[in-house]
């Protein structure tokens, strides 16, 4: 057999083990992050409760009820929804970084998260509650699609065509117009207890996670990796660059489009619910590939792995380092991601 | 292993293609037939027109008028992803891939024949294997790609137009890059798949060597068309490059072949014209 048939080989092996230990590391920090907190609650029981919730036969109730109120109702929705803005986040990083063939784009390049914060701020500072606490994720979430479509038609050039760098320059110039607005807002409204709101949304976090609120986020992550996934090929075929990946069969521009609606719906939907959570876009798919390659094929649902186990364990540590007070989970993100980034770029500049 | 062979070779056809950018005229009519299986190759000083008159067949440049028919369809008119089912293109330009390994590289000539989910079966990791042996890079497979070096990458390259087994294939000078052994292993290649191929080369030789017809443009104009025996003259040589060349039959290949003459005089007429700028790719800023 030759070399070549047996690295394809080979590595589908890999991969998969790779995928396993992924899959179970999820599966840990989520476990660790319901059955840490305040009230303690051992991972068995944890387990138990998650188990007779989902079928009353698959586990004999042997807990207080209050218990099940804070594994079910407080820790759960929060953990599922930290793992659904870190696999989202993650993937969305992975597919932009192709789009536009640079390895340090970030989801939070594109001005989305700068259009969510707008929305954000301006229903703190205006103090708009008409739809009750829907109204700041909806606010957010119309904030990042406005600078979506901004963004898309910025990027457009005369001849309707999108190329990655028109689409970066449009979006740092976006973010930064944004930001400003952000920063106008805040400092006029004169009111510290606003200012702090705003700030703290400003810096990321996932307190006050419900059900009502976390299945809009859970579903379009969900079926937006599907769809990241469908396409996985096609993403290979743009780090070949442009020319290249149309001689291999892909209508370039089109695609190119598509995607940036697609990553941009799903990075407003985290960002809406979750406040501009840094770097995990940006850091999550260079590890994914040094464990498993660039392959998108591979490296998307890693990526999603990763990115929700890491997230949920940031989250943890968020709310349990220095409880009962809680840190950002962006500032923990970050503090985390710049040096790696820094060691990055170090690294690429030794090669 | 040999590579896998091609799919049926297609019948290539330029009618009056002709490409303008920026007040230049790149390519000016230039009309070009090539029968299926037939491997024509296209020389020219730098700047005559070859890679964008290659970029229209491989449609990444639209042609200003006329137009390129594979088997009497306008590529324009096709999916891009049937037309990549049969063409396949090499390209001068080689950007780096990230950390994608040269096994996922060549996987990527898969890409037109597979559907959304669907994973390389035993028959592509045949063809990815096939193909990385053709060009001798079988050991390369689990290399990154972007560590190798320029010669190693241009065969991997092939090797993925190999993988997306088009009857019909472009290739711009695939030849840089290679030292000689790896030449003439490449063109011959080109030769033994019987696919239809037309080749931007610069190395006469070579292009006399391998290519059943030569095309030879100057200015974005033919200037002569034909077998190497009929065009490769010393007269257009002193015409078109503005060298002085004797052109004999080499006993050994019954192939002309040209031996410049490096103090020689060239005959008159041999003033070149300046090169054109090279249009940007389409969507450039």
């Amino acid at each position: 057999m030759t070399v070549a048939a047996t690295e394809g080989k080979g590595r589908r092996l890999s991969f998969l083990l790779v995928l396993l230990a992924l899959g179970a590391l999820v599966l840990l920090a989520a476990t660790a992050a319901i059955a840490l907190g305040s009230v303690r609650i051992p991972a068995g029981q944890v387990w138990g409760i998650l188990l007779h919730r989902i079928h009353p036969a698959l586990a004999e109730p042997a807990w207080a009820p209050v218990r099940e109120t804070i594994v079910w109702d407080v820790r759960l929705p929060r953990v599922l929804l930290a793992g659904a803005v870190g696999a989202g986040l993650a993937v969305c990083g992975m597919a932009l970084q192709a789009l536009v063939r640079n390895p340090l784009a970030d989801p939070m390049l594109l001005g989305i998260s700068s259009g969510a914060t707008v929305g954000a701020v301006l229903v703190v500072v205006l103090n708009v509650t008409v739809l009750g606490m829907f109204t700041l994720p909806l606010a957010a979430f119309a904030g990042a699609l406005g600078a979506l479509v901004a963004v898309y038609f910025l990027a457009l050039g005369t001849d309707g065509r999108m190329t990655p760098l028109r689409l970066v320059l449009a979006g740092v110039a976006m973010a930064e117009v944004l930001s400003a607005v952000v920063g106008f807002l805040i400092v006029t409204s004169g009111d510290p207890h606003k200012t702090q709101a705003a700030l703290r949304w400003m810096l990321g976090g996932l307190a006050g996670s419900t059900w009502r609120l976390i299945w809009i986020p859970l579903a379009v992550t969900v079926l937006g990796t599907v769809a990241l996934l469908a396409v996985a090929r096609p993403l290979n075929l743009l780090l070949a660059g442009e020319e290249a990946a149309a001689a291999l069969g892909l209508d370039v521009h089109r695609f190119r489009s598509a995607m940036f609606a697609l990553v941009a719906v799903m990075v407003g939907a985290a960002v809406a619910v979750s406040g501009a959570i840094g770097f995990v876009g940006l850091i999550l798919p260079h590890v994914v590939r040094l464990l498993v390659g660039a392959d998108h094929r591979r490296a998307l649902p890693a990526a999603a792995l990763l990115g929700a186990a890491f997230l949920i364990a940031a989250d943890l540590a968020a709310r349990t380092v220095v409880s009962p007070e809680e840190i950002p989970v962006g500032v923990l993100t970050a503090l985390a991601g710049g040096p790696f980034f820094l060691w990055l770029m170090r690294r690429g500049a030794a090669r | 292993m040999t590579a896998a062979p091609p799919g049926a070779p297609g019948a290539l056809r330029l009618e009056s293609v002709t490409v303008a950018a920026g007040g230049h005229t790149l390519v000016d009519a230039v009309s070009l037939d090539v029968a299926p299986g037939e491997v024509v190759g296209l020389v020219g000083p730098n700047g005559a027109g070859k890679t964008t008159l290659l970029r229209t067949v491989y449609r990444a440049l639209r042609p200003t008028s006329g137009r390129v028919l594979l088997d009497g369809e306008d590529v324009r008119d096709l999916p891009a992803k049937r037309l990549a089912r049969r063409l396949a293109a090499v390209l001068q330009e080689i950007p780096g891939a990230f950390e994608l390994t040269v096994y996922d590289v060549v996987a990527m000539g898969r890409t037109p024949h597979k559907r959304a989910f669907a994973g390389d079966d035993d028959a592509d990791r045949a063809v990815i294997a096939g193909s990385l042996a053709a060009v001798g890079a079988g050991e390369l497979a689990g290399a990154p790609f972007d560590r190798l070096s320029g010669g190693e990458k241009q065969r991997v390259l092939i090797a993925r137009a190999l993988a997306q087994r088009a009857g019909t294939m472009v290739l711009d000078e695939p030849t840089n890059h290679l030292d000689l052994r790896h030449q003439l292993d490449a063109l011959r290649l080109v030769r033994g798949l019987g696919a239809t191929a037309l080749v931007a080369l610069h190395d006469l030789n070579l292009a006399a060597a391998f290519c059943d017809r030569i095309c030879v443009l100057r200015a974005g104009r033919t200037v002569a068309a034909g077998p190497p025996a009929e065009v490769l003259t010393p007269e257009l040589l002193a015409d078109v490059y503005g060298v002085a060349a004797e052109v004999a039959v080499h006993p050994a290949t019954d192939r002309p072949h040209i031996t410049l003459l490096p103090y020689g005089n060239p005959p008159a007429a041999a003033v070149q014209p300046p090169d054109p700028p090279h249009p940007a790719p389409e969507g450039a800023l």
